[in-house]
This record gives structure tokens, sequence and C-alpha cells, in this order.
């Protein structure tokens, strides 16, 4: 199904009713307002133990009514998408404007929607859903997988998650446009355990794509024997050691540095409200000259990709820092506005219960000149990290952290005993000015990334080659 | 909200009657729904103003030993035809489970005690601006560096949840939740980094929220001290957690007694059951009949009665925290901690969880320090509890011979949880319910502070 498959028909609603709604919340203060309908049906089949024995299936639908007047929002949202309830959304949303009730509403004329300008996931609907017992098959062929691997594995958890989201957006300024967004993920946790040692292993991955994904290229397999390494490996890990060290970074899933570090701090949003630490830095160094770091929505069945936003602008590729220098913010309509700067169709919510926010699709670095090798080779004594758990970050301070689960000393320029996990703290506007060597090997992550921002959560995708970061500090406890 | 607690109820016994009809030996229904008010104002004039109605209902059936739940927001006839259907066609699609099934029947809750969890008024948009107004300007007069504001949010929200199943358990209550919070933004002088911090008051009950004045007043000063702050040498030295910080202690130990962090292996205190795991004068108590209280609940997500149950008694870890499902994987009864989101079969959470409070104020615990780390924020995941391995971000302040000597950021604070359970060195007197998990201040012996 392609994004113009999707009308008001979708929703059980008529363009009348729809117009009718938006000119209702339309009032003269009102510079904007739209109505998202959503309709998502999502299913979770999980594993453990060697059987399947969770199953959930979920369906939610309803529309969210918002209204801009300035800096601000009028919202409201209902599960109901009748005629009288939109109405009621309407009357609610544009209570922030200073007009009273009855003012002649502004007309609305209507266009029909844009030319379709990318499919990034087109799905062969006999594979976008599939019967219930072939995801049992797939989690059955993991836990073997995972067990085959060492008799030391104990226990096998996996899981997979498939949603399709239709979505639809209608605005006062008359765009009607939607999109189907399917999205999936499998994921894998093992544990390992040597008497009374025992330790755990994560991986999985996904994206925009439909279920044979995971049989394609041994995904399956691959992610089981993954998990099931990790853990193993980890049954050896030494105490991390702390303090300020150079640090290696792999490619692909470290990238998460960037989205914390950077990526928060250049939404549009905490910029406008001058409370970002990056508020006074356009124009200005903020990395070395190594790094260039792009936000891009629009990479083929990626997790964080999209036709187009929640507010219907088409995706882009929206170059963050350039050769260190900071270049731009990511926006949504309403920051774009107030601040007179370009519109990045990065306008994202969770679902129709969410205000739509400035956030990030697929963040990452692009690929410099250095030999992986090389780059380990460079450092004396230090960490290399390669997978990591979550990272946070303080927006105003900019003070930012991520959390290894696979790393490694590195000692006269070898890879040598793995650690245990510990967290990397720093600051976001001066760590990148640490990268000195930048690895031609830039790579995406699987595609598990999920982005936490004022309570609501959407998929996103990182990426980074490797790199050196000179000084950064460890949090581990070997002091 | 009462009328439509009645016709969930109807709705409910009519979908069990339904699945029973196709053949399901159990089931159970449990319908939420809810409507919310929030606000959020910024720098004097409203940023954004929502209001919310919703609903929705979650089905479990089970056929045998087999078992899967759906979950619908839609409550057209067509829709719940769909749901049971789909209901009905999943469980058969999964493995069958020993484990699995409704409690018995006779351990289901016979009746349902008033914790006065709810309070029926209602705020209005205005009113709602107006308290986040007071707020956040109550946090701008404070002092002349505190330039801005990420804004003040009120909301205040009311819900009601029905849980029925195939025993003839028939369970219903209503809740509410006021809340009121402000975040100012204050610019430091030459080159000192701007920083932000927060405070809150939160409260089933209207009246019980504190005043806007002396929220923004908190806001304020917290905001205020971190002015300045800088990193520290890497040294292992003794640990304080504030109240609002030593409360996600509390919430990696509610995770590691979880009966199914237990039956999976994945908790640092697997096999920890009878055995010391803190000092003798460590309390730790589960409490879901506090009344009025932001985790008290009249039955669980199971419909089986809620109660107190001491879980750290003096020291010694005395019981896990189960529901129906991990309670039987561990050979054990279920301790009424069932949870659940609607459309998902239980897990299991906490009610109101919290230390039993010590004998010394938090002045007298920062005193014993000679050299040491108050933390007061922490960020981050770096938490592994299949190892208690932890490493986080924190900031706060430094300790100098018993005194605060100056802001702490960008530092990392690290440990084993098993080994900072056992460390506990004091419990403050300033225990405080502000949310689920309350805490008082804690000192931990030692750990590893990494910065410069």
């Amino acid at each position: 199904m392609s994004e113009q498959d999707v009308d008001l028909e979708r929703f059980s609603l008529q363009e009348r009713e729809v117009a009718q709604a938006l000119a209702r919340v339309n009032v003269r203060d009102v510079d904007y307002a739209d109505i998202y309908f959503e309709s998502t049906i999502s299913e979770a089949v999980s594993m453990e133990e060697g059987i399947v024995k969770r199953a959930v299936k979920s369906i939610s639908q309803g529309a969210g009514v918002r209204a801009t007047a300035g800096e601000k929002t009028g919202f409201a949202y209902s599960d109901e998408l009748s005629r009288r309830d939109l109405e009621s959304a309407a009357d609610t949303a544009r209570y922030i404007a200073n007009s009273p009730q009855g003012e002649t509403p502004v007309g609305i004329s209507v266009t029909p929607c844009p030319a379709k300008t990318q499919n990034l996931y087109p799905l062969d609907p006999s594979n976008a859903d599939v019967p219930t017992h072939e995801r049992v098959d797939l989690l059955t062929l993991i836990d073997q997988e995972a067990r085959r691997y060492d008799p030391r594995i104990t226990k096998v958890m996996a899981s997979v998650n498939t949603e399709s989201k239709t979505m639809m957006v209608a605005t006062t300024e008359g765009l009607r446009v939607g999109d189907v967004q399917p999205l999936s993920r499998l994921q894998v946790t093992c544990i390992a355990e040597d008497g009374h040692n025992r330790q755990v292993g994560t991986f999985g991955g996904g994206g925009r794509v439909g279920f044979s994904f995971y049989h394609e290229e041994e995904r399956a397999r691959s992610y089981a024997r993954e998990a099931a390494r990790q853990a193993i490996l980890n049954l050896e890990a030494v105490d991390a050691p702390a303090g300020i060290m150079p640090v290696v970074l792999g490619s692909g899933w470290p990238g998460i540095l960037l989205h914390e570090a950077i990526g928060h701090g250049l939404e549009a949003d905490f910029n406008r409200k001058k409370t970002s630490a990056f508020s006074h830095l356009l124009g200005q160094r903020v990395a070395s000259e190594e790094c260039t770091i792009v936000d891009d929505g629009t990479l083929p069945f990626r997790r964080g990709s999209l036709n187009i936003d929640d507010e219907g602008t088409p995706t882009t590729r929206t170059v963050l820092i350039e050769r260190g220098i900071l270049h731009g913010y990511i926006t949504d309509r309403l920051n774009a506005r107030l601040m007179g700067i370009p519109l990045t169709g990065n306008g994202r919510r969770e679902d129709f219960r969410s205000v739509v926010l400035p956030r990030m699709t697929n963040t990452f670095m692009l690929a410099g000149t250095s030999d992986p090798a090389d780059i380990i080779r460079s450092v004396k004594k230090g960490l290399y990290a390669v997978s990591f758990g979550g990272g946070q970050v303080d927006i105003t301070n900019g003070k930012f952290v991520f959390s290894a689960s696979e790393a490694y000393l590195i000692e006269d320029g070898k890879v040598t005993k793995p650690v245990k996990g510990a967290t990397l703290i720093g600051n976001g506007p001066d760590i990148l000015k640490r990268v000195s060597m930048v690895g031609h090997d830039l790579q995406l992550d699987s595609g598990v990334g999920t982005c936490g921002k004022e309570g609501q959560s959407v998929p996103v995708g990182v990426g980074l080659p490797t790199i050196r970061i000179d000084e950064i500090t460890v949090g581990g406890t070997s002091a | 909200m009462e009328t439509s607690s009645e016709a969930f109820t109807t709705l409910a016994a009519t979908l069990i009657d339904r699945v029973k009809s196709r053949g399901a030996t159990e089931a159970d229904v449990l319908v939420a729904e809810g409507d919310s008010v929030s606000v959020q104002v910024r720098l004097a004039s409203v940023d954004c103003l929502s209001k919310a109605r919703e609903k929705s209902l979650g089905l479990r059936v089970f056929f045998g030993k087999r078992s899967a739940s759906a979950s619908t927001s839609d409550f057209s006839n067509e829709s719940l035809d769909r749901l049971v259907a789909d209901t009905c066609e999943l469980a058969k699609a999964v493995a069958e489970d020993e484990t699995s099934g409704l409690p018995d029947a006779a351990a289901m809750a016979t009746d349902v005690p008033d914790l006065d969890l709810c309070d029926p008024t209602t705020l209005t948009v205005d009113q709602e601006i107006h308290l986040a107004q007071r707020a956040e300007q109550a946090a701008m007069n404070v002092d002349a560096r505190i330039t801005n504001s990420d804004g003040a949010d009120c909301s205040s929200a009311h819900g009601a949840v029905v849980l029925a199943n195939t025993h003839g358990f028939v369970g219903r209550y209503r809740s509410s939740r006021f809340s009121l919070s402000v975040a100012p933004v204050a610019e430091g002088s030459n080159g000192q980094s701007m920083q932000r911090d927060s405070w809150y008051t939160v409260s089933r009950k209207y009246r019980e929220l504190e005043s806007p004045e002396s929220i923004g007043e908190i806001a304020a000063s917290r905001t205020l001290r971190r002015l300045g702050a800088r990193k520290v040498g890497t040294q292992r030295v003794p640990v304080i957690f504030d109240p609002e910080t030593a409360e996600s202690l509390l919430g990696h130990l509610s995770s590691a007694i979880s009966g199914y962090s237990l039956y999976k292996s994945a908790s640092f205190l697997l096999g920890q059951l009878g055995k010391p795991i803190a000092p003798e004068y460590v309390h730790v108590e589960d409490n879901a009949l506090l009344p009025g209280k932001l985790g008290s609940r009249p039955f669980d997500a199971e419909g089986l009665p809620t109660r107190q149950t001491m879980v750290v008694e003096n020291g010694r870890l005395v019981s896990y925290l189960l529901d129906t499902y991990s309670g039987r994987k561990l050979g054990m009864a279920s301790t009424g901690n069932a949870a659940r989101s609607v459309g998902d079969s239980p897990s299991v959470s906490p009610t109101n969880f919290f230390f039993h409070p010590g004998t010394l104020s938090p002045d007298e615990i920062i005193r014993s320090v000679k050299q040491g780390l108050l933390v007061t924020e922490l960020i981050g995941f770096g938490v592994n509890l299949v190892t208690g391995d932890y490493s986080r971000g924190a900031s706060g302040f430094w300790i100098e011979n018993g005194e605060l000597a100056y802001p702490v950021e960008e530092v990392t604070i690290a440990g084993n949880l098993k080994r900072m359970f056992q460390d506990v060195e004091s419990i403050g007197n300033d225990l405080v319910f502000r949310g689920k998990l309350a805490s008082p201040t804690l000192k931990i012996r030692e750990m590893t502070v990494a910065g410069q």
C-alpha cells in the first residue's frame, strides 16, 4: 500500500465532517490547526523456557486535534471518531486562541494530496501480516540456535513485535495526506551461567520491514548467536576502569553517542526556548574537522525513517554538523515558523494521544578515512566500546551519558580483556571536539532504537563509523 | 463516570459469556477509562493545554493451558466481535504452559476496601493555568539569575477500572491524581554552564498539593545551587543519596525481587530469600493499603486482595513480590502484586514501596562524611539487574569535613547493587511519600566516583 491509498474512508469519515471540525477550530487567532487520525494494530509474541507462551494483540485508534496560535498549542484527543467527538476536541484545541466562541471561522480551501514523494517501505501485503504460528516457529528457531552456541546458555528469551500504523493528517492549509507505517522488531536475551557467575547478553534488529526480513541473510540466527556470544563473553569480564581516558567507539549502535551528546540538543524546541546547551552555538565549532553529522529520515526500510512526518511534511536529510561546524536544527512546523528556519520533516508524535515535537529520525556521522585497525592501534591505554545500552542527556547543561554493554581494554594498541558494563559521561558541546580519528566503516544500527522525550517514545536509528575520542570519563569501579 | 463504570461491568460480563461460549475455560476482562486536563505554562503564557478522555478494554482468555490477550480502544460491537475472535485464535497458536491460569477461585478478593483514592474535584483549564503561573512566577522571583524557564505543568486526571473474571469476581474502583511542577533555568556568570532543575507536588487529593509558591521556591533553589558545578577527581568515597535519588535504588530492589526476574534467573538477588542482604537496621515494606497514597490499590490486577508485605526485615530478604504466575513458577503464593497494562498478561509491580525511616537527620548524615559525594540527580541506564553492576551519571555536591563544599557534575558513581545494599551505613529520618516509591536519605559506605 502506498501513502495515497490512505483516505478518510479508512477512518469511516467524510471530508465534510473533517472540514467542519477544522473550520470550528480555525478561529481568527489560530495560525494553524490539524487533525491527526491514527489506527494501529500491533501483535507481540514472546518466548521463554523454550516455549511461546505469550501472545498479545492490540488495536488502537483515535484522533488528535491541535491548534497553534503564536507559541501556544491547544490539543485534545479522542478515541471516538464521530463528528461530535471531533467537534468537541476542536472546541478544546481552540481554547488557546483569544477569540470568543462563535467567531466567524476562516474558510479553508482543500487542496488534493501532494504528489507522492517517496515510498521508503513498500511492503508486499502478504509479508506484512503473517500467521501467528510463523512467529512461533521463528522464536523456536532462535531458542535452538542460542542454546547450540554454548552449553552455558541457560535461559533464552525472545520476542517479536510487529505493528502497522495507518495515519492521516488533515490541516487548515488544506493538506490531506496519509501513510501506512509498518514497524517490526525482534529481540533476543540470553543468560549464561558458569557456577555462581551469571551474565546477560542481548541483541536484536528490525525496521520498517516485513516478516521475511528475519529469515533473509540468516538474521534471526545471527541475532540469537550474537546475544549468546555477549552473555558468554561477559562471564570473563573484568572490572571496568574509572577515570578519563581515550575511548574507541566501534561502528554502528555506538552512534547513540551522537543521539545523546548532540542530537537532542539540536531539536528546535529547546533552542527556541533557549534552554539547550547549544542555543547560542549556531555557526560555531562544536566538533572536530573530522565530524559531519546528519539526521536522515529517508533511508529505505530503516526503523527511524518515515515517508512523511506526523504533520504530513516529507522527511529529509538534514546536516546538523558539517566538518565540525554547527549547521542547523531539526524542526517541526511550530518551531520552524517561530524561529524562521527551514522545515526539516522532523515533527513526530508517539500516537494520536501525544502532541507533535521535533524528534530525530536516523542520526549518524559520515564515514572518514581512517582504517579502524589503525584507530585501535593508536591507543596506548584506553577502552574499546562496541555495544551500548541506553543513554540520557541533560539538555540544559549538556551533560550526557551512555552505557557500554560490551567493551574491552586497549593495551599498547591491542584489544585485550572484556570489561563489565560502564557508563561514559561527557559534555555535549565539547565531546566531539575530541574526536581525532574517524573510520571509513560507517554502519547503521540493526534497528532497535527507541527514543524517549517528554514521555513519548518514537522509533529511531543511529549510526557511526569507528571513531577515536581522545578523552572521556569512563565510569567503572576500578579506580 | 459512575454510570459508565456500571456499563463497563455489564460489558465485561457479556464478553466473558461470549468467550465461554467459544470454548474458553477461563477468562478475565479489564476495562479502564480516564479523563485528564493538563496545561503547560512557560514565561507566564500558555505553552500547551490538552484535554483527553479515553478508554480501553483488555481481554485475556485461556483454553486449557493456552492463553492470549488482546485489547482495543474501539468499543463498537463490530470491534468487540473481532476482539473475541482474534483472542481465541491467538490462544490456539501458542504453546501449552502448565503454569498458566487464573488464580484459585478461593483466593479472589471478596471485598473491595475503600482506600480513599479518588478526589472528585475537577479543575478547569483556567484554574490549572493559574496554578502553573503562580508556581513559575514564584520561581522566577527568587533570584535574578533565574533568567528562563522550561515551563510549569499542572494536570489533573480521574480514572476508573473494572476487572471481572470467570470465577465470578467483579471489582471496580476510581482514582484521581493531581500534580504541579516547575522547571526554572538559571544562567551562571563567566562561563558557568546554564542549569535547569525542577520540583513538583503530586497527590491523589487536590487539597493535599503543596502550594504553588513553595514548589516554585524549592525549584529555584534546587536550580541555583547547581551553578558553578565542577568535576571531581576519580576516587572511592562514601556516597549519600538524597530521597529523590535513593528512590531509584528501591526501584532496582523491587525489580530484582519480582517473581518474573527470579524465575528467569535474571536477578542479582537470586537465591537470597531468607538471607541478610543489608544491615539489620534496614527494613523495606510494600503496602497497598495505605489510604490515599499513590501506590495503593484495593485489589490487584488479577483480582486478588492486596496487603502489607514486609520485604526486608532486620536486613533479611523475607519476601519476593509475586503474582499468581511467577509465584507458581517459584512454588509460592501470590503476594497480591499483579499489575498489568490493559491488553497484556499480568506482571509484578510494587505498590507503596519504602524504606522504614531511621533516626538521623539528613544534616547529621552529611556531617558524618569527611570527604564524599551527596548525589541529587542520576542519569542514564547503567544498571545490570542480572549481575547488580551499577554505573550511572551523577550530579550533586562535594562534601568536605561534613559540609557541602561545592556543586559537582559530569561524574559517574559505580559499584554493585548487592554490595551497595550491604553497605547502607545510615538511613535518614526524612521519609516523605512523593510517589509509589519512597526513601529517606541513604548513605552508602563507599562507591567509585569517576571524574577527572
